[in-house]
């Protein structure tokens, strides 16, 4: 193979596994701390890159924009603060002005909601956390003292019920992406200093580039949330002894919708980028990077955020290269990550970085 | 400051505590003894919202029964429970801190984890490494001193010589009475009789799941029955 090839390849497969890293960790975190495996999270996903079709190709109306961040407000306010005092100014003016504005939209001054890409991928990512909260506090918190088992069918629940929500809502037509021009006209550099022949360019799109950039500035920032501020090392701690953190006065319940909205943060983050690279979404598109985002996780070590990103890239690497070197295996790509996980499970159930997984007394 | 009155536990069909009353002094030091499995560790654990329970368990005159624990401990009571439950993959300092997880006032803090390094200079030296490499008496301090970060007026502590050897106990013990002296009221349970009636104002005897003798420290330990049964 030669060098350009290689390079274009290396792009890739660090892009493909830095979104499969993005979206291994939301499994992995929510392991890790109820050891659940949150089958809606690819559906997580999916919803993050609707939320953004819908706000800069499919423009969205206006009042239904407030809706939602009117209902944002309220999971994150009646989750983290709750309504057990009078709520403060920030809480009601805000929520005053939101339901005035879906009422002013709705039925005086109709209009699209048609904000600037990055303030759409910011309403996509705040507007998903808050899903992801939500579908914590409504299917797996009413569970958390049944069996295991229990929460595990919930699980599928959900994302049966997001999918199927979805397919009503936004229809089960895919449907197109355009990409901004600035993020897929490529950048041509050359390797003439390499390899000494004036032709060898290599394409890369800006977007390549970017997507492994965005990704590990949103895994440093979460390292940051979870080994420097207090409700990460609260994480940190329900991981190992959910009862002896609770001793120690911490609200569980709202760490936990913390590692939720932080999760679903990332999947929205990681399904918009993964919309505007394969151009195409439709209510089913998260379930295979969400299933081979798990197998990254399992591989990584499942509960290691850091394994999660190691098998994300290992995956994004697998599968990007393998097809390279040997075309005619292109057609059994997503097999690979299956073949993975088979292998992992045999030789090291724990995964690269995990631990031994013990019952917990 | 404490006053449980007349409480129930069940697990399923076990009746584990049957009908305890207790009451704790501010300031004092009163201790719970009894044999494995009498229900002193279901009691406080009640006391603390881990276990449902039936009866009262008033605090400060208000009843504390079936509320959450977080806010139990923001009211001030702090349990160090049974087995000490380190977070053996946090640091020492890091269990520390969560000890003051409900606090937020950082001086304050940063006083009082200097305060507990020079109650325990082990833990000081031991500050970066994982609470699980500690030996079972260091934990044990540790165990104490992140109990005592959240500033409790009132501190629980669930058999804290368990496993250690004669020296570490005493040394517990000592620092048990020194922080009774700081102004802290201390519920105190344990096996370990002789120890917990030396030191105790009152004590209060439990026997499957019932109190069947209760008087003050001194005069329990002088108890013929006490004497054959527990210090035999
Ligand atoms: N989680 C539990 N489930 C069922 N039974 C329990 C549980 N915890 C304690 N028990 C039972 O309750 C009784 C009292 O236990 P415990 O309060 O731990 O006693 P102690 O601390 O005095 O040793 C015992 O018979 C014990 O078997
Ligand atoms: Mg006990």
């Amino acid at each position: 193979m030669s060098l350009e090839m290689f390079t274009q390849h290396l792009f890739n497969a660090l892009a493909l596994g830095a979104l499969y890293g993005l979206i291994a960790i939301g499994y992995t975190m929510v392991y890790g701390i109820l050891r659940l495996i949150n089958f809606a999270h690819g559906d997580i996903f999916m919803l993050g890159a609707y939320l953004v079709f819908f706000t800069t190709i499919a423009f969205m109306p206006a009042w239904v924009a407030a809706l939602l961040l009117g209902l944002t407000l309220l999971a994150f306010y009646s989750t983290f603060v709750g309504f057990g005092k009078k709520p403060p100014m920030w809480f009601w003016i805000p929520m005053a002005f939101s339901i005035c504005m879906t009422g002013f939209y709705a039925f005086v001054a109709p209009m699209d909601f048609t904000p600037p890409w990055v303030l759409a991928a910011a309403f996509a990512i705040v507007v998903t956390s808050a899903i992801g909260i939500t579908v914590d506090r409504v299917a797996y918190r009413p569970l958390r003292n049944a069996p295991r088992i229990s929460a595990l069918i919930s699980a599928i629940g959900v994302s049966f019920f997001i999918e199927s929500a979805a397919v009503v809502v936004f229809s089960g037509l895919p449907r197109p992406v355009r990409q901004p021009d600035i993020l897929v006209q490529p950048i041509i550099f050359s390797l003439e200093s390499i390899t000494g022949n004036a032709e060898s360019l290599v394409r890369v799109t800006p977007l390549a580039i970017i997507v492994p950039i965005i990704s590990v500035v949103l895994i440093l920032g979460l390292l940051w949330v979870i080994y420097r501020t207090k409700p990460g090392l609260a994480m940190r701690a329900i991981s190992k002894d959910i009862e002896t953190t609770r001793l120690m006065g911490v609200s569980v319940n709202k760490v936990i919708a913390l590692t939720f909205g932080l999760g679903s943060a990332l999947a929205a983050a990681a399904g918009i980028m993964w919309s505007l690279r394969y151009p195409q979404i439709f209510p089913y598109m998260g379930m295979m990077p969400g299933l081979k985002a798990f197998i990254a996780a399992v591989f990584g070590g499942i509960g290691s955020v850091q394994g999660a990103m190691i098998g994300g890239l290992m995956l994004g690497f697998m599968e990007i290269f393998i097809v390279a070197f040997f075309p005619e295996l292109s057609g059994y790509r997503d097999a690979f990550a299956f073949i993975l996980l088979i292998i992992i499970l045999l030789w090291k159930p724990t995964g690269l970085m995990g631990e031994k997984l013990k019952e917990k007394i | 400051m404490l006053k449980i009155e007349n409480l129930h536990v069940y697990y399923g069909g076990i009746h584990a505590v049957k009908g305890v009353s207790l009451s704790i002094p501010k300031g004092h030091i009163v201790t719970l003894i009894g044999a494995n499995g009498a229900g002193k560790s279901s009691t406080v654990r009640t006391v603390a919202g881990l276990e449902r329970g039936k009866g009262s368990i008033l605090y400060k005159d208000k009843n504390i029964l079936g509320r959450p624990t977080e806010e139990i401990v923001r009211n001030g009571i702090a349990l160090s429970p049974e087995g000490r439950r380190i977070l053996p993959h946090l640091s020492v300092e890091e269990n520390l801190r969560l000890g003051a997880y409900i606090r937020n006032d950082k001086a304050g803090i940063a006083e009082d984890l200097e305060w507990v390094f020079s109650l325990f200079p082990r833990l000081k030296e031991r500050a970066w490494q994982a609470g699980g490499t500690l030996s079972g008496g260091e934990q044990q301090m540790l165990a104490v001193g992140r109990a005592m970060m959240s500033r409790p007026e009132l501190l629980m502590l669930d058999e804290p010589s368990l496993g250690l050897a004669p020296l570490l106990v005493k040394e517990i013990f000592s620092i048990i009475t020194k922080i009774r002296s700081l102004g802290t009221t201390i519920l105190l349970i344990e096996q370990n009789a002789f120890a917990a009636l030396s030191i105790a104002n009152y004590a209060y005897i439990l026997e499957t799941g019932s109190v069947v003798l209760e008087g003050s420290g001194q005069e329990l330990l002088h108890n013929p029955q006490v004497k054959a049964a527990y210090l035999g």
